[in-house]
């Protein structure tokens, strides 16, 4: 495909059989020969390895970086403790989310993982938010790899002694035959796991070494997307845009009491006066989970409509068929008085209206290694 | 047999005609997860939508390859979606046709030019 970013895997991925697409202006794999399915419930009953280096990795450094991102984010990241990780989002003036992304505290800089759709004006949002003091410096020679599943744990262990005493969330650099990995205890699927960023002049031969491993099998981004629907975890573009709040999101648990109004540091990130309202009386609209009653997926931008409606009110956001449950979920944005778990509406969908439920998110409980 | 651009097998069974989709189209779907079947005695016209097919990740469509009435339904396929990865050729056909005339299956292609289509 021309004019497409080659990932530092991609000779592995097609070696394994990858069928490559099109996204966010990279070549990436889809599926690999199992397909969507049996990668989607491989990665719940063993260990995926996901190539997701097109994502951006930021490194932040400079006294006050931690401050400084405060202006951007609506989190507390000056209380986040070295070795550890936090979500967030950038705001917009409106009030609107700009891009999520996680955020870790190392020694002496943060460490960004922003998506790569939303790189590029990232990295401007940051060059033009944060003061001269802070540099931003996007990390160009490594590879990210997720590790997700029950066995992930095993498997990077056996490579990379200590990622089992990592619990969820914590962030260390590990070693692989002498290649410093920074590994965080996280991930996008709902299941237990790590992100490793790996240099890319090791990171093939730490993927053959993760592959060589009893139980990883490789997984491609149709998986991605079918894992992290179930876990309710929100795409941007889709669940989440400069238009959604991270109230309306069903975010506001990232949004700690110190930013919040009364807290020490209460406010000071764009769209405050929005989100801060929100938090206090709540939102006008939310994001939920929904179930369709029959067997026909309801897809991103499908309109939904009330009982009696006329015309829609809410749309779904993401939505497909879910492999670990048999049956198909989505995502939807909808006025809040039909926002209680149980509430029926109905999806517009090839000239018919299919009924579907209200049901709290996730659709999965989530199975994190969080302490003790 | 008989094929069409659109991936779709023809097989002709007394005076009706049996319409599924090839083992190349299943392939390139993947794992079907969902089929919604027309209801029987709907005419429909060639390229007219006349069934859904969905994978985990799209939705698809079958079309109709030709002018006729739709008879019966593979009623099986709504319970079972993945037999169209199983057995794609066989107990996965979609629907059964009649026409007003067998000759237009003379424009499609037969499984040699098939072959050459998908290669």
């Amino acid at each position: 495909m021309a004019g497409l970013r080659q990932l530092p895997l991609a000779a592995l991925h097609r070696e394994l059989g990858a069928r490559m697409v099109p996204f966010a202006g990279w070549e990436m794999p889809v599926q690999y020969p199992a397909g969507v399915m049996a990668e989607h419930l491989h990665t719940r009953s063993a260990a995926g390895l996901f190539d997701v280096s097109h994502m951006g990795q930021v490194i932040l450094r400079g006294g006050g970086a931690a401050a400084a991102l405060e202006r951007l984010v609506p989190v507390d990241v000056a209380g986040l403790g070295e070795g550890r990780q936090r979500y967030a989002m950038f705001t917009t003036d409106a009030g609107g989310i700009l891009d999520d992304l996680m955020v870790a505290r190392r020694a002496d800089h943060l460490v960004l993982v922003v998506n790569a759709a939303r790189a590029d004006v990232d990295l401007a949002h940051l060059r033009a938010g944060l003061p001269a003091g802070v540099t931003v410096e996007p990390v160009a020679d490594r590879a990210l790899i997720a590790l997700q599943g029950p066995g992930a744990e095993a498997a990077l262990e056996a490579l990379a002694p200590g990622a089992a005493a990592m619990r969820f969330m914590d962030v260390a650099t590990l070693v692989w035959e002498g290649a410093q990995l920074w590994v965080s205890r996280s991930g996008y699927t709902g299941e237990d796991g790590y992100e490793i960023s790996v240099p890319v002049t090791a990171a093939e031969a730490f993927a053959r070494a993760l592959l060589a491993r009893p139980g990883v099998a490789p997984v491609g981004l149709g998986a991605r997307d079918s894992l992290r629907l179930e876990a309710g975890l929100c795409l941007w573009g889709q669940d989440i845009d400069e238009e959604t709040s991270p109230v309306e999101a069903g975010l506001g648990w990232a949004i700690q009491k110190v930013r919040r109004a009364g807290g020490a540091r209460a406010g000071g990130f764009p769209g405050a006066d929005r989100i801060l309202h929100e938090l206090a009386a709540g939102p006008s609209r939310a994001r939920v989970g929904l179930m369709p009653e029959g067997r026909a997926p309801m897809r991103a931008g499908v309109p939904l409509l009330s009982e009696d409606g006329a015309a829609p009110v809410g749309r779904i956001t993401s939505g497909g068929f879910a492999p670990s449950l048999g049956q198909p979920v989505a995502m939807g944005l909808l006025p809040i008085h039909l926002c209680a778990p149980g509430t029926r509406v109905y999806g517009e969908l090839r000239g018919r209206r299919l009924a579907a439920r209200v049901t709290a998110l996730p659709f999965r409980a989530p199975r994190y290694r969080r302490g003790g | 047999m008989k094929y069409t651009e659109e991936h779709e097998w023809l097989r002709v069974e007394g005076d009706l005609v049996v319409v599924g989709i090839t083992e190349y189209a299943a392939e390139q779907l993947g794992d079907v997860v969902f089929v919604e079947l027309p209801e029987p005695e709907t005419q429909v016209a060639k390229g007219d939508e006349v069934c859904v097919i969905e994978s985990v990740k799209a939705a698809s469509d079958i079309l109709a390859p030709v002018d006729g009435e739709i008879v019966e339904v593979n009623d099986a396929l709504t319970d079972d979606p993945g037999m169209v990865n199983k057995d794609p050729l066989g107990e996965a056909w979609f629907f059964k046709m009649k026409l007003d005339d067998l000759g237009v299956l003379d424009d499609l292609m037969d499984e040699d030019d098939y072959k050459d289509f998908i290669a």
